[in-house]
């Protein structure tokens, strides 16, 4: 392991993350965003998925330096009387806990895929590549619209909400597997013509490990630049969803769901119902897209900066 | 040399036997890209680079076998062929009697023991993200499931210290090392498992001059120490001199003459071998008597009837244009496949 350390510490990774603001700046705002997220039982003021704690009549407080505001209640409450702050808290949570999960589940499926196909070529890459530009001819959204629909109408709301995170999951992962694929596959092609790969074929190893021994940590650097682009866009998709109904529940509300809730006062002066949730889903992504911008301009060789 | 003369002869110093080796490239992959107008007709045509084309050669057990030729004459691809990462069109290899072209995957394995490969270009041959013990380690875990993790730092002391690589560099990743240690590396993984028979692949070309030398002494050493028998395939000719026993010329995938080094240098036989030792620069007052060919070398998409070598043959006649040569056994233990040298029209 501490050759491990030290490879990374001597990495150009470090180095340039040390000198770059932006990158520096973009990830002490995640890792916040992140630690007071996940830590949101422990540090929210209230709890709102508990009914017992919510009471109606604190419903429609403005955020609490406005008039008419409530010290208890930092941010204001929603229309249903939960504090702000706390329901963001819990919101941001499921909105990072799908993007992750969501970004997980595209890459195993997109790498597999990937790999196969750059790896075997002829027949299989063909059916694989032809399978993924079917998928994408297709926009994520319509497919999940679609599909959460139709489990919605078949199973009754109950059960979706129930199973509403698991679902976005599962549909955010499969409608975005070709993009990793794709980026795999095109790494893969270039690294099997390398002799490194031959000589293994020399020494006998089955394609299984050569794949996921010798090629695949090859092609990690793309594979960590898309992925953190991925995040931010199934976290952006969650919050559609959930803004056009079919995301989470009112009363597990995401980042997204929130934004919907609120959409509906903002034309009675209840802004912040809509506008802290925005703002915070517009940090959110925008930090982890400028991540992800850092770290292609970092890993590409043909770029170097000062 | 007795043996060359019956070249089909069970002769028990013959470790690897080489026989009408093709491999053909398709160019036209998809079945649309092969449709094509002639005349106003759709006709289906197939196309393919012909790397090589027949080749019959013979490995002898204890010997450096040298192949030579210019770019793009298919020698690497003898190589590959002979290594099994690429399938032959048509033809035959045997090891040891056996014939391993057409052994399913798990059959080949005791093969790969015994027949290993050096790479040309070090900085592509090890893998990046691996230090040199786990580069060094696996063959020997693949081929060996059993062994003990003492016996494997043993084994890899020895070999790393048998190539000139300071065992204590174990945990150092590829990038650390130069060209010239990132080769003796690899040799170290193809050693790594006792092999017999070595076919290297112009592993010196991508080094320095300075390196180089050093390189090829290690691999001569390596070749007495542990009994190797070695199939060099380069362009350098002043390497083959100081290195191979027989050489074997290649042009435009096929093979116009297989002779002893010192005979080969001294006394070329085929008109393309004559052309290709005149080439050699040399110390010597005066203009040197290069012989210069004309023209180009033929694509090998559509081969030229007759002798591949006609068009450029200062000595070609009619017969040459028409029908190939074949290999033929003349004194001193040479084979040459030119129908001039066969009727005395070439000194």
């Amino acid at each position: 392991m501490t050759r491990y350390w030290r490879l990374f510490k001597d990495s150009t990774l470090l180095y340039s993350f040390g000198r770059d603001k932006v990158a520096m700046a973009s990830f002490s705002v995640l890792l916040l965003l992140v630690v007071l997220s996940f830590s949101s039982p422990l540090i929210a003021p209230f709890d709102p998925y508990d009914p017992a704690g919510i009471d109606i009549m604190d419903s429609d407080i403005p955020p609490s330096w406005q008039e008419e505001g409530d010290p208890r209640f930092t941010l204001g409450t929603d229309a249903q009387g939960r504090d702000m702050l706390s329901t963001m808290l819990y919101g941001t949570r499921i909105s990072i806990t799908i993007g992750l999960f969501a970004v997980l589940l595209q890459s195993v499926l997109g790498i597999l895929l990937g790999l196969a196909a750059g790896y075997f070529g002829g027949r299989i890459d063909s059916f694989l590549m032809r399978l993924a530009d079917i998928q994408l001819s297709f926009s994520t959204l319509m497919v999940a619209i679609v599909v959460l629909a139709v489990f919605q109408a078949s199973f009754g709301t109950e059960l979706y909400n129930d199973l509403a995170i698991f679902m976005l999951i599962l549909v955010i992962g499969i409608a975005e597997w070709p993009q990793y694929a794709r980026t795999v596959r095109a790494s893969v092609l270039a690294e099997k013509k390398k002799e490194y790969v031959d000589a293994v074929r020399v020494i006998g190893l089955g394609s299984r490990r050569i794949m996921l021994r010798h090629i695949l940590p090859n092609t990690l650097s793309p594979i960590l630049v898309i992925s953190t682009v991925q995040v931010a866009n199934a976290i952006m998709s969650e919050a559609a969803l959930s803004f056009l109904g079919l995301g989470m529940p009112v009363n597990k509300p995401s980042l997204g769901s929130l934004i919907n809730s609120g959409f509906e006062y903002i034309l009675s002066g209840s802004w912040w119902i809509t506008a802290f949730p925005a703002i915070v889903l517009v940090i959110l992504v925008l930090v982890i897209n400028l991540l992800g911008d850092w770290l292609r301009d970092v890993l590409n060789p043909k770029l170097y900066k000062n | 040399m007795t043996d060359m003369s019956e070249p089909y002869s069970q002769a028990t110093g013959e470790l690897l036997k080489i026989r009408g080796l093709s491999k053909a490239f398709p160019l036209t992959k998809g079945f649309l890209e092969q449709l094509h107008f002639e005349g106003g007709r759709l006709v289906r045509r197939r196309e393919s680079v012909k790397a090589i084309n027949g080749v019959d050669l013979d490995v002898k057990r204890g010997e450096a076998l040298c192949v030579v030729g210019e770019s793009g004459c298919g020698k690497s691809t003898v190589a590959r062929v002979v290594m099994g990462l690429l399938e032959p069109t048509a033809g035959s290899i045997q090891y040891d009697g056996e014939r391993i072209d057409n052994l399913p995957p798990e059959r080949l394995l005791p093969y790969r023991r015994k027949m290993q490969m050096i790479f040309q270009n070090p900085y592509a041959s090890l893998n990046p993200r691996l230090t040199v013990k786990q580069t060094l380690e696996e063959p020997m875990r693949f081929h060996n499931p059993g062994i003990g993790n003492g016996e494997l730092k043993d084994k890899v002391r020895d070999v790393m210290d048998s190539v000139g690589v300071d065992p204590s560099w174990r945990d150092r990743f590829p990038h650390e090392f130069s060209g010239g240690q990132r080769q003796r590396i690899s040799i170290a993984r193809a050693l790594m498992v006792d092999p017999e028979f070595i076919v290297a692949d112009e592993p010196i070309s991508a080094l320095d001059v300075s390196i180089q030398a050093q390189v090829l002494n290690l691999m001569m050493d390596a070749m007495e120490q542990r009994a190797l028998t070695y199939m060099f395939i380069t362009h350098d000719l002043s390497v083959v001199e100081h290195f191979g026993t027989r050489v074997a010329v290649m042009y435009l995938g096929s093979l116009c003459e297989l002779a002893p080094t010192r005979t080969l240098f001294e006394t070329p036989r085929h008109p393309y071998t004559k052309a290709l030792i005149s080439a050699i620069p040399k110390l010597t007052q005066g203009r040197p008597g290069h012989i210069k060919l004309i023209g180009e070398v033929p694509t090998p998409i559509n081969l030229p009837a007759g002798c591949f070598f006609h068009n450029r043959c200062v000595y070609a006649d009619d017969r040459c244009k028409v029908e190939k040569p074949v290999l033929h056994t003349v004194d001193g233990g040479c084979r040459v496949a030119c129908h001039g040298v066969q009727e005395g029209r070439v000194d």
